[in-house]
């Protein structure tokens, strides 16, 4: 069934790249400020008729909780390593690192670099792990031997923290496109994504969320590929090219290609590195990713095919990026007023929209228009599931009913849980219009790389954890980060309206990383209860299932 | 039950094997990558200038674009190289201590 499935989706994703290649030259001429987008609006629709209909056919699947949290742990490896790269690959990745090429020129190719890096530090330390000891979240790993109540509650908080920054970056950037396009107020726009992500993951779960991944994700590489092949052969192809020209009437002039503003000093550039590398590795809706595969095999495999994907189309963004600096950036109708280099039409995250107007007309823009609101709300859903687990599984039947809570109840809670979840989205979405979104997501996995991976890494690998020692790890990692965003420029200064920063780096992970794993260390060291040492005698069963993957959960069967 | 046969795997000789090479092949690979990657990230932050030179006269690649171009593609390779011999020699052991645990029981 699946295996059909993907085929006839392969076979959409071809007749509409092929549609959107017939659609003929591009449309020159003035375009009318926010006039309304029939080929988007069209696309989008078909997008999503497409996903109700599977929602419809996942919800009549999702009967058990494993079907909701996990899909029932029956994806495959490839299948899971498309959806892994849908979830990973967001709005902010096609609109914001587009644009941050596009204004900051090689700064924007280390970012990439920096979010790709990660993948194969989870596939070398800890994929067959989470797959071996995991159920439905990372919570179950990290409460694997310790106290379920508190160290579930400590995860399902970070988690939920991780999950609203990163809401944030989606919502804005589905706010300012649907402005852009359709000339809807931001906050409809927002309010509609909101309920359509509520109706998918109420509905169809994990089953509806993995499949509109998968799609997402083949449009998004595919919308991606012709705009980056259509601009590129404006330059014969060639880098050379296209670098002489960027250079030559870029701001930054030959400094487009150097290390430069954004990394402007030592601190930030290996705060972020660490912050991008490590909090790949702590975001609860990629982690959660890899319980629903059935076995570590698959996982692993997931991995190489996700990392492929990611590599391959940062590459292409890159390309989108230099490309836009000369046909988006040298074109007074992108441009409001008509001024060349005053403010893009849209905001700066429209960069790649405005490309791909520029080299396929309305007809692509309005494809990559679509691939872009497929992309948000499948990004949007799969951590809207993240985030509901952890309410239902974590602390409502885990923390709350200690086990007792019948699976119904858990599912139901979850579900209440993904449409409140859904008003915050809506909430921040507006609070932080004005956000460069992906710095936003800059922010979510610095809070990701110091709440969440240091304990889940030091679950797995060192037996000396107790209760105590993950706690003020935990909370510690938590706390440190929020208050290091908080109190920096991005938020105190530009969200907030004070005059100076009190922390004056931009980036958490540097210092809030080492708080969490010395907080970890220290406190489970000094720990000499008897729970302590229970728990740490508990490891060497746990050890054991980590590396055989004997004794884990199992793929229910459909 | 579980913990007999955890204990009955970890006994086996074979278990030590699968973890000593596994570990030693997945945290060299680990070192590789971090070693790269955190090195780049030094000389961004130390020596941003050197990464915006050009491989050669006239041209527009720099060393930075080169260096991170060969670290996307042999990032990919090294997970490549693991996976395949994850899932085919460590799997194999894996089973194969499984089902000794097993044949122990009876």
């Amino acid at each position: 069934m699946m295996r059909r499935l993907t085929q006839i989706l392969a076979t959409l994703g071809l007749l509409s790249l092929a549609a959107v290649a017939l659609a003929g030259p591009p449309v020159e001429g003035a375009m009318e400020k926010q006039a309304t987008n029939w080929h988007a609006i069209i696309m989008f629709c078909i997008f999503v008729a497409m996903t109700m209909g599977i929602t419809y056919w996942a919800a009549s699947r999702t009967k058990s909780a494993a079907d909701f949290y996990t899909a029932g742990g029956g994806i495959t490896g490839f299948q899971n390593g498309l959806a892994i790269a849908g979830d990973y690959m967001s709005a902010a990745t096609l609109l914001g690192l587009t644009a941050m090429v596009y204004s900051k020129g090689y700064d924007g190719y280390i970012y990439m670099l920096a979010f790709f890096a990660g993948w194969p530090i989870i596939l070398f330390l800890m994929a067959e792990r989470l797959r071996n000891l995991g159920k439905f979240t990372f919570s179950d790993i990290t409460a694997y031997r310790l106290d379920q109540g508190k160290v579930r509650t400590m995860a399902a908080i970070s988690s939920l923290v991780v999950v609203c920054f990163y809401l944030i970056a989606q919502m804005v950037g589905a706010g300012q496109l649907i402005k852009l396009l359709f000339g809807l107020e931001y906050n409809v726009a927002i309010f509609a994504v909101g309920i359509l992500m509520m109706v998918y993951v109420t509905f169809g779960g994990m089953v509806a969320t993995t499949w509109v991944q998968i799609i997402k994700a083949c449009m998004l590489l595919a919308g991606g590929t012709l705009v980056m092949i259509l601009a590129f052969s404006q330059f014969g192809f060639s880098f050379q090219t296209l670098l002489e020209k960027a250079t030559a009437v870029h701001a930054l002039g030959t400094k487009l290609m150097s290390p430069g503003s954004l990394l402007a000093e030592p601190v930030t550039a290996i705060s972020l590195g660490l912050g991008l590398m490590f909090g790949t590795a702590g975001l609860p809706h990629i982690l959660m990713r890899f319980f629903t595969v059935t076995d570590a095999k698959e996982a692993r495999k997931s991995v190489l095919y996700a990392s492929g994907f990611v590599a391959y189309f940062f590459n292409v963004i890159f390309l989108m990026g230099l490309c836009g600096i000369l046909i988006v950036g040298q074109n007074p109708e992108f441009f409001e007023g008509g001024v060349v280099g005053g403010k893009l039409i849209g905001g700066g995250n429209m960069v790649a929209m405005h490309l791909s107007k520029a080299v396929g007309g309305d007809m692509l823009l309005g494809f990559l228009a679509a691939v872009a609101f497929a992309t948000i709300l499948a990004v949007v859903s799969g951590l809207a599931l993240a985030g509901a687990s952890a309410i239902s599984h974590d602390l409502y039947a885990r923390v709350i009913k200690k086990g007792t809570a019948s699976e119904a109840a858990e599912i139901r809670v979850s579900k209440i849980a993904t449409i409140c979840l859904g008003f915050v989205a809506i909430v921040l979405g507006i609070l932080f219009e004005k956000q460069n979104i992906a710095f936003m997501v800059g922010l979510a996995f610095g809070v990701a790389a110091a709440a969440n991976f240091p304990v889940l890494i030091l679950s797995m690998y060192w037996k000396g954890l107790t209760t105590r020692g993950a706690l003020f790890g935990g909370y510690g990692g938590l706390v440190s980060a929020v208050l290091f965003v908080l109190l920096s420029k991005s938020v105190w200064v530009d969200v907030l309206h004070n005059p100076a920063p009190l922390f004056p780096y931009t980036q958490p992970a540097l210092f809030a990383m080492p708080i969490a794993f010395l907080f970890a260390y220290i406190f489970s060291k000094t720990d000499s209860s008897v729970r302590a040492g229970k728990e740490i005698d508990a490891f060497d069963d746990q050890y054991v299932r980590a590396q055989t993957g004997f004794g884990a959960e199992a793929a229910s069967k459909h | 039950m579980s913990s007999v046969m955890y204990e009955r795997m970890r006994t086996n000789p074979k278990f030590q094997e699968l973890v000593a090479r596994r570990g030693r092949f997945a945290w060299t690979l680990a070192l590789v990558v971090l070693i790269m990657f955190y090195g780049f990230v030094m000389v961004v932050a130390f020596n941003p200038a050197s990464l915006g030179q050009p491989v050669g006269q006239g041209s527009m690649w720099t060393f930075g674009v080169i260096v991170e171009l060969f670290m996307f593609v042999f990032f990919w390779i090294l997970t490549a190289i693991y996976v395949r011999r994850a899932n085919s020699e460590f799997d194999a052991l894996t089973q194969e201590i499984v089902k000794e645990a097993w044949k122990e029981k009876k």
